[in-house]
Formats: C-alpha cells, structure tokens, sequence
C-alpha cells in the first residue's frame, strides 16, 4: 500500500497510509467535539481533508473566488525583529517593512507595532509609536492596524507593581490572588486605552489586542471592557485575537455582562468579542505536537468551523505556529502549512487568517 | 494569522489564501469588514457591485490591476503620477462610501 508524506505538529515528515490518515482526521475532529462541545464535521468534509491531504503537490491552496482577507499580528516585526518574533533580522524600518508587506507581499491589512509587542512598553514611548503609525498612514493604501499583546504578566511582581497571583495561589492565597488580578486587570486597561486613543487621534484604521487571555480570565476581561469603551468612543477597527483555545479560569469567578468567562471556547468567546462592540475575531485552536498534523487540522477546522457559524462579526483564524493546525516550529513547512491555511478557509469557513 | 517566517508563514498564506492586496481588490475588502463589521461574501459583493466587477474578478490581478489604474485607487507597480497613499484613500473612500479615519485629518 502506497504512503502519504505529510508531517507530525512538531513539523518532522511522518508517512501514513490512507486508512491511517483517515483515521487521524476523524480523532481530530472527535477531540474537537469532545473538548470544545461543537459539532463533528459532515463526512464530505472529512473526505474533503482526506484529499487534501492525500494531494502529492507540494503546495495547496483554496480554490479561485475563496480568497479570504489577511490581517497580521505580530505587526511587521517578522522582517526587521529577532527570532523572537521568527524574525530575520533585516536591516529595514518599520515603516519600509510596512511597504514591503504591501507591495510585495501584498497583503490587505498590515500592523504597525513595537519589538516587544505588549501595551506596558509602549505606554512611555506612544508618541514614537503613533508617529509611525502616521507615517505609514501617509504613504500606504492597505488599512493601518496597531498591534500589541495586553500580556498581564507584565504586571505582577517581579516585573510589575501587584502581587504575583502565581505566588499566591500556590500559598493558598485564592482571595489575595484574585484581588491581585483585578488590580492587574484595571491597569492593563488603562495601558490599552491609553496607547489606543493615541492610534485613535492620529488615524489608525485598526487596533489589534493580540493573545488575548492569555493569562485567563481577568486579562480577558480587561481587553473586554477596554473593546467596549473603544468601540463606543472611537472609529477604530477593532481586532481581539486569542492566545489559546479555551478561556484559563486564574481567577475563575470573573462574569462580563453575566457570561461566565472562565473556559470559554472560541464560539463562546466570539459572542462576547461581538457583544463588547469588535470589528474581527481571531479564535486559536492549539497544535498538539505529538499528533500529525491532519490530526490537529481536522480538530482546528471542526472548532472553528463551529465559531464562524455563531459569529456576526468576520472571523479571522489564527493559523500561525503552534495554532490553528499549524507545526510549533518558527519556520512552517509550506506543504503543512498551505494545506492548514486551505482547510480553515474552505471547512472552517472563516473571513479571513 | 500568526507568527513564523517571512516565507514560511506570511508569503504562504498569501499565496494559499490571501485576496492579494493592492494587486488586487483585498484591502478593499478588508475595509467593509472593519468598518462595516461585514462577512466576507457580504464585503466582497459590497464592493464587486461598487467596483462594477463580478465576486470572482476580486481576486484576479490580470482584471484588478487595470481597474485599480483606471480609478486610480493605487497600484502595485510603481507607476509615476499614480495616487499613492493617502491621496488613493480619498478616492477610495469616496468610491466604497466608508470613513477612512486618517482622511479626517485632511
């Protein structure tokens, strides 16, 4: 019986045989249904996955008049950053990377952001920010995001003022932790605001609040509160893209508008981001590293599949590394990855990645 | 999308994908959905209708790249005399009828 070469979610070639592959496509699409309470795939859809997989070329993609819009977080750091950002290191501003994206990259959208990448840093130097935000404004046609994580753990002790809930909980501390959180929370949506009324005054298209939650509930609820005030005040575009499948429960109490936040999943959370008054949701579905790669897509597509249905809003999936079907490896494969970015598009029925 | 490589990532999504950008009809697109909260079928009849095209030429650089000339709504190539810019946002604004906030400055 023949093989078919595809890879593991660590990025290595594994060979399967067909029944093994559709064997992992049907796991994966029962995990999904399992973990995340969602509807399994229609059997065509299966077969769908089955040929796509099964398909020797070398790359896949979505058929001509399926085009989906691209919006970027990370911001353009990929070309110019460190390989903290599986960046390349090229010698280039922020600003060139933006027209590069744009020109010969062509994507739809493009995000201005800082190395970091997180609001805390940016606060003291907005003014740097914002005038490259401007400055791309100026010279783009392409919508202008500025993107950034609201990373809470920038926050807690060492690194911020509140005392550190991974501390305290471990102490038995529940009251202190979650107290801690709330004033975490309170300060994270000051951050956010703050640089996002900046992005407001000189311009910006969009705003992007990338991995969000990913320090559970009371981050999400921060980045929930900041979305509904932005939403009400300003003309931005308003992005919230997930850091993770599931909604971690650090505080495990915390409600917004008496939905219960603590493991929500992306079709759960897509009605709170549209409630709050945002533009775009981006749902992640994690890759598991130790199962193939159709494995992790099937299940990815089948939670997604289901969020897109909910959603009012354009529902732009992640599918970078680690997510969304994806290897966790910084330089993707384009057999795994062309065939994850065609299946989100064509079963998972997004708007855009 | 996500983080990894320029060419891994970025460049392999577009090309599996991504609307094309300014090559074609993709940041007009992505402009209903982030200003109107659009679907994408619902954005890319919005604009098919606005732009006189049917939904499949959206994507397909040989028809947008001479319509995006003749509109003079900004091309990919670099043709002197062309808006660029926030000059070509104007024009795109007005064809879309969507507020692009930066133009508020003007």
């Amino acid at each position: 019986m023949s093989t078919i070469r595809t890879r593991m979610g660590d990025g290595y070639v594994v060979e399967l045989t067909p029944p093994q592959l559709r064997d992992d496509l049907e796991a994966g699409c029962a995990d999904a249904v399992k973990r995340g309470k969602v509807p399994p795939l229609e059997v065509n859809e299966i077969d769908w996955l089955f040929d796509l997989f099964a398909n020797p070329s070398r790359i896949m993609g979505v058929e001509p008049g399926h085009e989906v819009v691209l919006t970027k977080d990370g911001s353009v750091n990929t070309l110019y950053s460190a390989q903290l950002s599986s960046g390349v290191g090229l010698p280039l501003g922020r600003e060139q990377c933006f027209r590069i994206f744009e020109r010969a990259f062509c994507f739809d959208t493009m995000e201005i952001g800082h190395p970091d990448y997180s609001y805390k840093p940016v606060k003291p130097i907005v003014a740097l920010e914002a005038t490259g935000v401007e400055q791309a404004l100026l010279t783009a046609v392409i919508p202008v995001f500025y993107g950034a994580m609201p990373n809470f753990g920038l926050y807690a002790q060492p690194d911020g003022p509140f005392p550190n809930p991974a501390d305290l909980l471990p102490r038995g501390e529940v009251e202190a932790a979650r107290e801690a959180q709330m004033q975490m929370a309170q300060a994270c949506k000051d951050d956010m605001l703050y640089v996002s009324r900046q992005m407001a005054m000189v311009g910006a298209d969009g705003i992007n609040f990338d991995t969000t939650a990913s320090t559970g509930d009371a981050e999400f609820l921060a980045v929930l509160e900041t979305v509904e005030e932005l939403a009400a005040t300003t003309d931005l575009a308003i992005e919230v893209g997930m850091a993770a499948e599931f909604v971690l429960g650090f505080h495990g109490e915390l409600e917004w508008r008496g939905h219960r936040l603590a493991g929500m999943w992306p079709h759960q959370q897509v009605k709170v981001v549209e409630e709050a008054g945002a533009h775009l949701f981006g749902p992640v579905v994690n890759t598991n590293s130790r199962k193939s790669v159709p494995w992790n897509v099937a299940r990815a597509v089948t939670i997604v599949k289901e969020c897109s249905r909910v959603a009012s809003i354009p529902i732009h999936a992640n599918v970078g590394m680690g997510v969304g079907g994806v290897p966790m490896f910084e330089v993707p494969p384009a057999d795994v990855l062309t065939r994850a970015s065609a299946a989100m598009v064509e079963i998972g029925r997004v708007d855009g990645l | 999308m996500g983080t990894g490589d320029p060419y891994g990532m970025s460049i392999s999504h577009a090309l599996a994908s991504g609307m094309g950008g300014i090559r074609t009809s993709g940041d007009l697109v992505a402009r209903m959905q982030m200003t109107r909260k659009m679907r994408l079928p619902e954005a890319k009849k919005y604009v098919a209708d606005k732009l006189g095209v049917g939904v499949q030429d959206l994507a397909d650089s040989t028809v947008m790249r001479r319509l995006r000339e003749e509109l003079d709504i900004g091309v990919v190539t670099a043709v002197p005399g062309a808006r660029r810019g926030i000059e070509a946002k104007r024009t795109i604004a007005e064809l879309l009828d969507v507020d692009v906030p930066c133009l508020k400055r003007l």
